[in-house]
């Protein structure tokens, strides 16, 4: 048991890392961008630092280089954060004891990727979930600062990052962290659902909204109690689903 | 030197509302944590945002969508979490699918 808890959390620590890296590297590319539109290396810096959310800082500098005040900057950044409120709902067990520098820097760091490799973690296994949290949104928040930096001081000679398959990691770590929680049948069909919302209304609706609504699906899905509580989806969640893939592995 | 100073106010302005958001979450009270609705909610939640997450990863850029170098890189990504690969792999080899389909000119 206790070395099967080892490797559940070496696969935290490797989940983390990944994710870390692949989402640290498009740092670059918001140094860039935000000095392209018109913000010096101090405020390129100053954002990543205190927003600590990619999406947001990237509409913020959009804004700008398009022209927008910073009142519009700052509405638009925070908007688009607003998915990051519901992240701490499912982060509370893991995060708690809620205070102090651990209140303060849990906050900070609750974004999609560490929230995503902390509730990917068994169930069960706090010490892996905690593992997932914290080395996750440190990990990142290292890398996605000194990278900014990076990318404000090489502004345009910055090259894309789409071109190293950035952009495909980053997707193949969701589908990674999701993969072991799709063989309940209940949710592998609200995923879905929520994912074809999700894209039906990215072209319609502002960044940001998509996901809102996805997360709407998710809790009208979860609303009624199943008329089986044997299979519920409260049975499988608190018995953290033992995959049939070795979680270890994964 | 005005504008300048509305830029810095509206960037630390925004740190602050951010983290004001992401604490909201946090906040919520501990016996609220173990109702079976929210419970039953919260799973749900989980694998609607990261499914999600990796859908618009794959097909969107920016507010449109497309089909490029992404997918089939994602659909190997598939293959080989079915096939049980180390996570650390599955991303590695996603990067390389669409690094190399790239540098052959499609996607």
């Amino acid at each position: 048991m206790s070395r099967l808890r080892a490797r559940r959390l070496d696969a935290a620590r490797q989940q983390a890392l990944s994710v870390s890296l692949a989402t640290g590297a498009y740092a670059i590319s918001f140094g860039a961008l935000s000095v392209a539109a018109g913000l010096d290396v101090w405020q390129t810096l100053a954002l990543s630092a205190l927003v600590f959310s990619g999406g947001s800082q990237f509409a913020f500098v959009g804004v700008i280089g398009a022209g927008g005040n910073p009142g519009v900057a700052f509405a638009t950044s925070t908007f688009l954060g607003l998915r990051n409120g519901f992240y701490g709902v499912a982060l509370a067990p893991i995060v708690r004891p809620w205070r102090g520098p651990r209140a303060w820097w849990g906050a900070h760091i609750t974004i999609d990727e560490s929230t995503a490799v902390a509730i990917a973690q068994p169930d069960d296994n706090l010490e892996a979930r905690r593992t997932g949290f914290w080395w996750t949104g440190v990990g990142i928040y290292i890398l996605w600062n000194a990278i900014t930096v990076v990318g404000a001081l090489l502004g345009e000679r910055v090259g894309d990052p789409t071109t190293w398959g950035l952009d495909a990691a980053a997707a193949a770590a969701f589908l990674g962290l999701v993969w072991p929680r799709l063989q309940d049948r209940r949710a592998l069909a609200t995923a879905l659902i929520a994912a074809a919302v999700t894209l039906a209304l990215t072209p319609i609706t502002p960044a940001g909204i998509p996901l809102m609504v996805a997360a709407m699906v998710a809790v009208l899905a979860g609303w009624p109690t199943p008329r089986r509580p044997s299979v519920a989806l409260v049975t499988d969640t608190s018995a953290g689903m033992p995959s049939t893939r070795d979680r270890g592995n994964a | 030197m005005t504008s300048y100073l509305w830029m810095w106010l509206a960037i630390v302005g925004a740190g602050l509302a951010m983290w004001l958001v992401k604490s909201v979450g946090h906040r919520v009270p501990e016996h609220a944590l173990e109702h079976p609705r929210l419970v039953r909610i919260a799973a749900l939640v989980t694998v609607s945002l990261l499914l999600g997450l990796a859908a618009v990863q794959t097909f969107a850029t920016g507010q449109s969508l497309a089909i490029d170098a992404r997918l089939p890189a994602l659909a190997i990504a598939g293959l080989l979490l079915w096939r049980g690969a180390p996570f650390i792999v599955v991303v590695a080899v996603a990067a390389g699918v669409a690094a190399g389909l790239r540098a052959l000119g499609w996607g």
